[in-house]
């Protein structure tokens, strides 16, 4: 520690929502030149506390100093004005306007009350150039991928001369490689003196890129590391509380039948062009196929045509050598395949059905209903029982589904869809925003699927999740399968070249 | 037509009264300019609300109640013009009457997070009903008025109407200043900072949030002006286009208008081309129905055409160009977007 006050420090913050503690009494300090980690949960108050330093929220007790000064940040420019940057999980970024615009936007303008555009474009070029970020300041936003999307969020707030740069997990969206490439740029920023504040829950990454760690859990800081004195065993058991199974057992199981085959499909995305463009592959019994990818390559229109909620161009999909492409989804079930979608919210359950209603959805016309009726007692029976054996916590099966954890209500889904026994699972990022320990809960289910005899196709942007489960590997990038590899050949190198759209090496 | 519209210009019947009926008396040049100029005045008081009511969409509210600012405009413009026989106060009323309007819908809508279509009608209904009353007690019978002169009133010779047509450009400062409008908003939407900061606050507006362009300061500003417009096209109306008050006598033109922002794909000059084809097309309809062209049923239906022209070419062009994406929605900071 330096004799010199920290560029930053947050004392005794503490943050209530309405019946929740996100922050309580959390201490926390930057100093100049290093990239300090925030380490937590979904929940564990990591950027409840950063949207506090960002004057979003306003905390009910705590107090904030820079460099020494106590400082009263009520509102982002007040921030902004104290030097503070903070790119946004959700990039706070606006699609119509060019990249020059967006980052003009809020700025003084030395023509006023006239924009001036080109003093910014040539300050973004010389920053670009200082930092190897590369962008085109007169391009649309719309048309950027997201990796420049977020070089575009990063000069915003070099041109604003952040000193303080908190990144709230900056690389749930990038290709391992664009990975790399950004821990070189914070690398770079923090070595010109500025603080940076880095918010992520993937541990292998926060291992390479912190020289500082904290640790979240339900509101309060856990430890206080560095990356040489723990190991990432450690931090998830101080993310977590207990011990975590960081890699499911595998069973070993001899893959069957196929059971879903996919031949040639092409399916048009909601604007109309081509988001899946000609996907073949099949999984067989026994078998969990992991597609990999950045999102928006075309997995999530692939899983809703599947699942039949998407009109299929052409090609065909097979469940256990039945046609059902193009088919009503009560057909697409009755053939044997289970869906667990990738936006709960809105394709898994409904929020204001309570847990039993949700657990019954698919249940229409069986045992719960007489002449139209439903039969409440066996209804509650059979959703007790998948309560408890689903381990979903809520405190009973009548309260609304929308007040259950993110991580609960996927048990939920889970707990529906696996108690339909299907022959065909699809689960598309079925651990996205989901605890550590939901989701160590929810990888041993789907593991114990396929010793059941099940096909599993995982969809899933995390490459890690993917490496753990599948026997499999493909990867999907602009609607196209760019080959698939057996476990013990595929690598993250070689992933992570696919999902940026680079071919080679034997598939 | 509405009783205001069939006001429209007292000279134009009298040419139609010398002319032949038919077709043929439709497609003389003397008729196509009489047409064409009074679509031009008619244009001027949807233009003046539509393109102000681009602003506030562009910065994402939507604004049901022009309408009701629009008669809210109109009574106060002609209730002024009959105190004081100023034109120019009267203008200068309507501009006054719509920027309070403006507070107000702001208030509702920004400071309140109320839902902007119910909001929007209740506005409506408000100006309807308040401007009849207004008239009734202050007022009680129509009486016409004089508008403004026409620029070149005095520079044009008598008797020489057919061969210069001066109809066509022989009208009062305002349409021209209506016409203005255009290039002026585009300039203030594309050119200055007010406008980036509307533009990213009808799109994203947490984005702008973050960046720390205060959001409600932004829309407050963006609704004004769409409002004190919309009370400048009443004014416009009552003392320009028809010289008289009376009971909702716009009859629906403020939801024509809003109609004309979405056809503009929320552009200033997609909202000219917008309002010139509506105002084209009506005047057309009239002048049919008072060259005996059309009648009876047939004239009924007709009198329908604008509307139906405007829905059509809603339909063909609204798939082109998205809508402002935070239209219609309020904003809290913080709240999960």
């Amino acid at each position: 520690m330096s004799a010199a006050p920290p560029l930053l420090e947050m004392r005794g913050i503490t943050k209530r929502f309405p019946g929740v503690l996100a922050n309580d009494a959390v201490d926390f300090n930057l100093e100049a030149g290093e990239v300090h980690t925030l380490l937590g949960e979904n929940g564990a108050g990591k950027s409840t506390l950063m949207k506090i330093l960002y004057g979003m929220y306003r905390a009910e007790a705590g107090e904030v100093f820079l460099r020494g000064q106590r400082v009263v940040i009520d509102s982002p420019s007040a921030a902004i004005e104290h030097g503070i940057g903070m790119i946004h999980q959700h990039f706070m970024l606006v699609p119509p306007l060019t990249v020059t615009e967006n980052v003009a936007l809020g700025l003084q303008s030395s023509r006023r009350p006239l924009t001036d555009l080109p003093t910014v474009a040539n300050r973004i070029r010389e920053l670009s150039e200082t930092y190897g970020l590369r962008v085109n300041p007169d391009a649309p936003l719309w048309q950027l991928a997201v990796g420049e999307r977020q070089r575009v969020e990063i000069l915003k707030a070099l041109y604003r001369e952040a000193t303080v740069l908190v990144m709230d997990e900056p690389t749930a969206v990038l290709t391992p490689q664009e990975v790399d490439e950004l821990i070189v740029v914070l690398r770079r920023m923090a070595a010109d003196g500025r603080g940076l504040v880095f918010i992520s829950h993937k541990l292998h990454e926060v291992m390479a890129v912190s020289d500082r760690i904290t640790v979240l859990r339900d509101g309060r800081v856990t430890g206080e590391t560095t990356p040489a004195n723990t190991d990432r065993a450690e931090l998830a058991r101080l993310m977590v509380g207990r011990p975590v199974q960081m890699v499911p057992d595998r069973p070993d199981v001899q893959p069957g039948e196929p059971l879903l085959e996919v031949t040639d499909l092409h399916v048009l995305s909601d604007r109309g062009d081509e988001a899946v463009a000609g996907m073949s592959f099949g999984v067989r019994a026994g078998e969990i196929l992991g597609l990999a990818g950045v999102s928006g390559n075309g997995q999530s229109e692939l899983a809703q045509a599947i699942a039949g909620l998407r009109p299929v161009q052409e090609g065909s999909v097979l469940i256990d050598g039945n046609d059902v492409t193009g088919q009503h989804p009560r057909r697409v079930r009755d053939a044997g395949l289970s869906y667990v979608p990738e936006e709960r919210m809105r394709d898994g359950v409904i929020g204001m059905f309570s847990v039993a209603e949700n657990l019954v959805l698919l249940n229409q016309g069986t045992e719960f209903s007489r002449r139209g009726f439903l039969r409440l007692g066996a209804m509650r029976e059979h959703c007790r029982d998948l309560v408890e054996r689903f381990a979903v916590k809520t405190p009973h099966i009548d309260v609304p589904t929308s007040n259950l954890s993110g991580g609960n209500i996927q048990k939920l889904i889970l707990a529906r869809e696996l108690s339909a026994e299907p022959k065909v699972i699809l689960a598309a990022q079925p651990t996205r925003g989901v605890d550590v320990g939901a989701a160590e809960y929810i990888h041993n289910r789907l593991v114990a699927q396929k010793a059941a005899g099940c096909a599993t196709l995982l969809i899933s942007e995390d490459l890690d999740e993917v490496l753990a489960l599948s026997d499999r590997i493909g990867v999907m990038y602009e609607g196209r399968m760019m080959g698939v590899l057996d476990r013990a050949e595929a690598t993250v190198e070689r992933l992570g070249l696919w999902m940026a759209g680079v071919a080679g090496g034997a598939a | 037509m509405t009783p205001s519209l069939a006001a429209l210009d007292i000279a134009t019947v009298e040419v139609f009264a010398q002319a032949r009926s038919g077709w043929s008396g439709f497609f003389t040049l003397a008729t196509l300019v009489v047409t064409v100029a009074s679509a031009i005045r008619l244009a001027a008081a949807y233009l003046i609300a539509a393109v102000g009511e681009s602003v506030g969409q562009r910065s994402g509210v939507l604004n049901l109640g022009v309408d009701g600012v629009m008669l809210l405009g109109a009574f106060g413009a002609y209730y002024t013009m009959l105190q004081t026989g100023q034109p120019w106060y009267g203008l200068l009323v309507g501009l006054g009457v719509g920027s309070v309007m403006g507070l107000v819908y702001a208030f509702i809508t920004v400071t309140l997070h109320a839902e902007q279509g119910i909001s929007g009608i209740g506005i409506y209904l408000f100006g309807l009903g308040f401007s009849d009353l207004l008239f009734r007690q202050l007022v009680g019978t129509p009486l016409p008025i004089r508008g403004f002169d026409g620029l070149f009133d005095s520079t044009v010779p008598e008797g020489r109407l057919d061969i210069e047509y001066p109809d066509l450009y022989n009208h009062s400062l305002v349409i021209y200043l209506a016409f203005l409008l255009v290039p002026a908003v585009t300039l203030l939407v594309n050119r200055t900072t007010f406008g980036l900061n509307i533009r990213a606050v009808g799109d994203t507006p947490q984005a702008a949030d973050s960046l720390g362009v205060s959001v409600a300061r932004t829309r407050y500003g963006a609704i004004l002006i769409g409002n004190t417009l919309a009370g400048a096209a009443g004014a416009v109306l009552a003392l320009e286009t028809t010289g008289i008050f009376i009971q909702n006598m716009t009859n629906g033109m403020g939801f024509i208008a809003v109609a004309l922002v979405y056809f503009g794909a929320w552009r200033p000059l997609g909202v000219l081309a917008g309002s010139l084809l509506f105002s084209l097309v009506t005047s057309a309809v009239l002048q049919w129905q008072t060259l005996g062209i059309l009648s009876g049923a047939a004239a009924q239906l007709t009198a329908m055409a604008p509307a139906a022209v405007t829905i059509i070419a809603l339909v063909v062009v609204t798939h082109r160009i998205g809508a402002p994406s935070a239209l219609t929605r309020p904003f809290r900071r913080g709240a999960e977007h």
